[in-house]
């Protein structure tokens, strides 16, 4: 069996950043990642940024992948399997998965888990027919192959990750035709939804798909307004002739690992789902077992990668790693996070984190 | 409205505007922020500190356009590709409109294009007068467009 001092479940920014703070304090660090390279969604946004230069503000979602593997390849005791898919996490702390095809277990003294999110997706009739993707599928299709998905897009959300695709696929040289959403506001950046705007896309908030249509691939999408009560209003439907619709209507925290672990879970919706209970610095009613990025709660990568940073960082303190500054760089972490979440867009998150974090001040008294 | 259909009410677009006299004298950031979102690189961009310091990561921008040179460091710097330079000393009958522009390919210098509003619907046509692009702005080239003095607040775009 083999044995490690922390292992990160997942390589994407939070994990990542977990495994560069947890290294840097001297721990052994394994990082397992499902996908055949490291960077998670990082790899496929090709947009800039928002935050502070602390989370690489105005730097594209690629290049910051770039920055943390540089960091991560200079860190000798950082280990990295690709093709390594988690199955497990058993009472015991024994942790097993495939890697390449093999069985493998494995002996942590602490995890991280940073499993991300997986797709929403939503129920019409037809909604089976090839030429509907989930946002991510088009991303990757897009932006880690080179393959356009089709030739003309109807996207459903005008969140930020439906904004931001929309704009890519343009960029990529396909047709959007329209944006829609079902609820009565753009529920993203609206600096992203002017920038598709100006590019000539409609958006329709408080509109949802009815119904898809098409024999052996999608041909047409009809959509439909929805009132005050989200009750489809007849004779509002219009139709659009797409050979894609793309899907992105939220996330919801991959926490089956978690469950499976034991750790207490609680459904928030305001953070996309079921999410464990933790502690400010991210470990869960399991002792040993930390968390960070989406799987704590749906937010943007900007969080996810402080929450990596200060989950790397009690990681390797639990294992009595010392550091320089701990206090502080902690108090920096949270600080960051407190201000990335402060503003207006961060109200209902503030809310869901609420509900899941034993605060330190609980655990006192 | 913006927040149900992306576009800026025409109050909002004169509210982000300076005064006609500082139009008048030549060419000035033009931020098109109106959401409280964490976001401070506009900030950081500026070398004139026109752009005052963030109290909180989530204020909206907020800009002394009389310590604004215009020099456009901002635009390629602004996530949210929010920001223009308007130089409204250009000529007498046309106005100088430089906007991040991140489609291939890329117009020529001399080329005449359409200018689009911000639905993106056809206004006229414009003249493309210069294309930055160098590794500073990082795959945001900086087109400058001479737009008719009468559609100054009105032509935020273009297509070929």
């Amino acid at each position: 069996m083999k044995q490690v001092e922390i292992l990160v479940v997942g390589g994407g920014p939070a994990g990542l950043c977990a495994a560069i703070n947890a290294a840097q304090a001297g721990a052994k660090v394994l990082i397992l990642e499902r996908d055949e390279k490291l960077g998670g969604q990082l790899i496929k946004q090709t947009h800039m940024f928002f935050g502070s230069e602390k989370q690489h503000a105005s730097v594209r979602g690629i290049d910051i992948a770039r920055i943390l593997l540089d960091r991560i390849h200079e860190l000798e005791n950082i280990e990295i399997l690709v093709n390594a898919t988690v199955l497990a996490i058993y009472d015991d702390g024994v942790v097993n998965g495939e890697i390449d095809g093999k069985y493998v277990k494995i002996k942590p003294q602490k995890i991280i888990v940073s499993t991300g999110a997986s797709e929403k997706t939503l129920a019409f009739p037809n909604n089976d027919l090839p030429g509907i993707y989930g946002a991510g599928a088009v991303q990757t299709l897009m932006n880690v192959y080179g393959v356009k998905p089709g030739n003309s897009v109807l996207m459903l959300g005008a969140g930020n990750i439906g904004l931001i695709v929309s704009y890519q696929l343009m960029q990529a040289g396909v047709k959007v035709k329209a944006i829609l959403d079902a609820a009565p506001k753009i529920g993203g950046y609206l600096v992203h939804a002017s920038k598709v705007r100006r590019m000539g896309v409609p958006i329709y908030t408080g509109y949802t798909v009815k119904e898809a249509h098409g024999n052996d691939s999608l041909e047409r999408v009809t959509i439909v307004e929805l009132d005050e009560n989200w009750n489809q209003v007849d004779g509002t439907e219009m139709d659009f002739d797409v050979d894609v619709l793309c899907i992105s209507v939220g996330l919801s925290p991959l926490g089956e690992l978690l469950w499976q672990a034991g750790c207490e879970m609680k459904y928030v919706g305001q953070l996309g789902g079921f999410v464990p209970v933790r502690t400010e610095m991210l470990e869960t009613t399991v002792e040993g077992i930390f968390i960070a990025g989406d799987v704590c709660g749906v937010e943007e990568a900007t969080s996810a990668m402080v929450e990596g940073y200060l989950a790397g960082l009690a990681a390797a303190e639990s294992l009595g790693y010392e550091m320089e500054n701990l206090e502080e760089r902690r108090k920096d972490y949270l600080n960051q996070l407190e201000s990335l979440r402060s503003g207006h867009m961060g109200d209902s998150i503030r809310l869901g984190l609420d509900k899941v974090t034993v605060r330190s001040e609980v655990v006192k008294t | 409205m913006l927040e149900k259909t992306g576009v800026p009410t025409p109050q909002e677009i004169e509210e982000a505007f300076p005064s006609q006299e500082r139009l008048a004298k030549g060419p000035v950031a033009i931020i098109e922020c109106y959401q409280n979102i964490p976001c401070n690189p506009c900030y950081t961009a500026c070398h004139k500190e026109a752009i005052k310091e963030f109290e909180d990561i989530n204020d909206l921008p907020q800009i002394n356009h009389d310590d604004c040179n215009g020099c456009g460091l901002c635009i390629a710097n602004c996530p949210g590709l929010a920001i223009m330079v308007v130089d409204s000393s250009y000529s007498k009958d046309e106005v100088l409109i430089k906007i991040p522009y991140e489609f291939i390919p890329l117009p020529e210098e001399g080329m005449i294009v359409k200018g689009l509003d911000r639905k993106g619907k056809y206004v006229c046509d414009v003249k493309v007068v210069k294309v930055l692009k160098s590794k500073t702005l990082d795959r945001t080239p900086i087109i400058s467009i001479a737009v008719p003095r009468q559609y100054m607040k009105v032509i935020r775009n273009f297509e070929m």
